[in-house]
């Protein structure tokens, strides 16, 4: 597959999440690629927009075989997610279990009125029913294939794909 | 020879000591603290991370804050928490501390948190449980109190970021405090500078020195341009002794007044682990002074339990 290019995708994604922005609407990126975008996406949508990180290590379903991620970084939402309607943001789309942990914890901080989940690539391939409801590009991956999001120095995005051995 | 806190991959497995511990072990826990704070903050208390574990606190020698604490972390992690005062139930009945442990392993424990008046008995007890149980000492005899020495240095990291360029002085009864002694092991592996101790000659180690810290007899020389001063509770059953001639005497000498404070740098903090012997060890201006983090100290350590409890529990 050729990788596709992670900047148009990124312009791609911002012209899809403009629309569903309300007044109400707080976006959340998850940590550490959802995070990137979120970041990027915060000055095109407005300022104003309320925003957050989840780091969601706390809540994964795999603790018990792998145990807590060595680089746990803090979750911050410094907003009342109160009937608030999230836009959660990851960079990359695959089982649905990093979603339904962010979900989960969440629901830990308030009871949002709706959470929309919008990433950059859906590479297929969920176990659970959820998916996004917004993505700049859709695949399908081998199980033995990464697609990860990187950040140039300079903010600019890129993917690598690598096979896992 | 194999430490015995940590897994033949060198992740923790118990935590019995910060001796021996790699600065790469510390500076873990206190990053995930640093996640867990927040979580205290928030509608919901709690994450599901020790959901169907069973922590047993098993404490032998009294304690309030250390227990409670240790209660709330677990709870905070949604594990079944059970907390065994010993010294009431069947220990007075002739039990071994080990029939003890077996006994709870027998009802699916899966975390002992122990403070025992013996030092070593966290270590025993490490030894001897089934390899999927991880130990926690909550103190032991004058020998260690880990996660009060971590939670000392996160309070320090929370105020004074930059570890490696500051002056901290550990004050009072160094002799008998476990808690001295895993401060001091917790500052230098964490590359702090400079580290004094103050206090009179009969209330420190022979070797102290070995430590790798500064020995000062003189409050008003200790004191000097230090970033943070800890107290130490002078533990009342020493007077008895020999060791000091009266708690007045004590207070004049060694006990932290606004005057010997304003010796330290103008922005220092102070630092007491609990209880307060308030006119003994440290005058009520300072407790309850704009420079006290004392209070502070006990709501990290629930986020330094909780990531200890944690990491244990991963590994």
């Amino acid at each position: 597959m050729n990788l596709p290019n992670a900047e148009t995708l990124f312009e791609t994604l911002t012209e899809r999440i403009k629309p569903v922005i309300k007044s109400n609407t707080a976006i959340v990126g998850i940590h550490s690629g959802g995070a990137w975008l979120a970041e990027r996406l915060l000055p095109i949508l407005g300022k104003d927009l309320k925003h957050g990180i989840l780091d969601v290590s706390f809540y994964r379903d795999d603790f018990n075989e792998r145990g807590l991620h060595s680089e746990t970084k803090p979750s911050q939402i410094p907003f009342d997610v109160q009937d608030k309607h999230i836009l959660l943001i990851d960079d990359v789309f695959y089982t649905g279990r990093t979603i339904r942990a962010a979900m989960n914890e969440l629901f830990d901080y308030g009871r949002p009125a709706s959470i929309t989940l919008a990433v950059l690539v859906n590479r297929g391939g969920r176990e659970l029913p959820i998916a996004p409801q917004i993505s700049a590009f859709d695949t399908e991956l081998a199980d033995s294939q990464n697609l990860q999001l990187l950040r140039h120095e300079n903010g600019t995005f890129y993917f690598t794909l690598e096979e896992n051995t | 020879m194999q430490n015995p806190q940590l897994t033949n991959d060198g992740e923790l497995k118990h935590l019995l000591s910060i001796e021996g511990l790699p600065k790469r072990i510390l500076n873990q826990i206190l990053d995930t603290a640093e996640s867990f704070v927040g979580v205290a903050e928030r509608e919901v208390k709690k994450v599901p991370l020790l959901r169907g574990k069973t922590v047993c606190n098993l404490f032998f020698e009294n304690s309030t804050r250390t227990r409670t604490t240790f209660e709330i972390a677990a709870k905070r992690l949604s594990a079944d928490v059970i907390t065994l005062n010993v010294s009431t139930s069947s220990q007075s009945k002739g039990e071994t501390i080990l029939d003890t442990i077996d006994n709870l392993t027998a009802m699916h424990a899966d975390m002992f948190v122990v403070r025992h008046a013996q030092s070593g008995a966290a270590h025993m007890i490490a030894k001897h449980v089934a390899p999927h149980i991880s130990v926690i000492n909550a103190g032991d005899g004058r020998h260690a109190h880990p996660t009060q020495g971590l939670l000392d240095v996160f309070t320090i990291r929370k105020y004074k970021p930059e570890m490696h360029n500051l002056r901290v002085a550990i004050v009072g009864d160094v002799l008998h405090s476990r808690v001295a002694r895993s401060e001091i092991h917790a500052l230098t592996t964490l590359g702090v500078p400079e580290v004094r101790v103050i206090a009179p000659k009969t209330l420190l180690p022979q070797d102290v020195e070995k430590l790798g810290v500064h020995v000062f007899h003189d409050m008003k020389e200790g004191l000097k341009d230090v970033d943070v001063v800890m107290m130490l509770r002078l533990q009342n059953e020493r007077m008895a002794g020999a060791m000091l001639p009266s708690s007045q005497e004590y207070f004049k000498t060694y006990g932290l007044t606004p005057e010997k404070l304003a010796l330290a740098k103008p922005d220092a903090i102070v630092m007491h682990p609990g209880p307060m012997n308030r006119g003994v060890e440290i005058d009520s201006a300072v407790a309850d002074g704009s420079q006290s983090v004392i209070l502070p100290q006990v709501t990290y350590g629930i986020a330094v339990r909780m990531a200890v409890m944690s990491i244990l529990a991963g590994n």
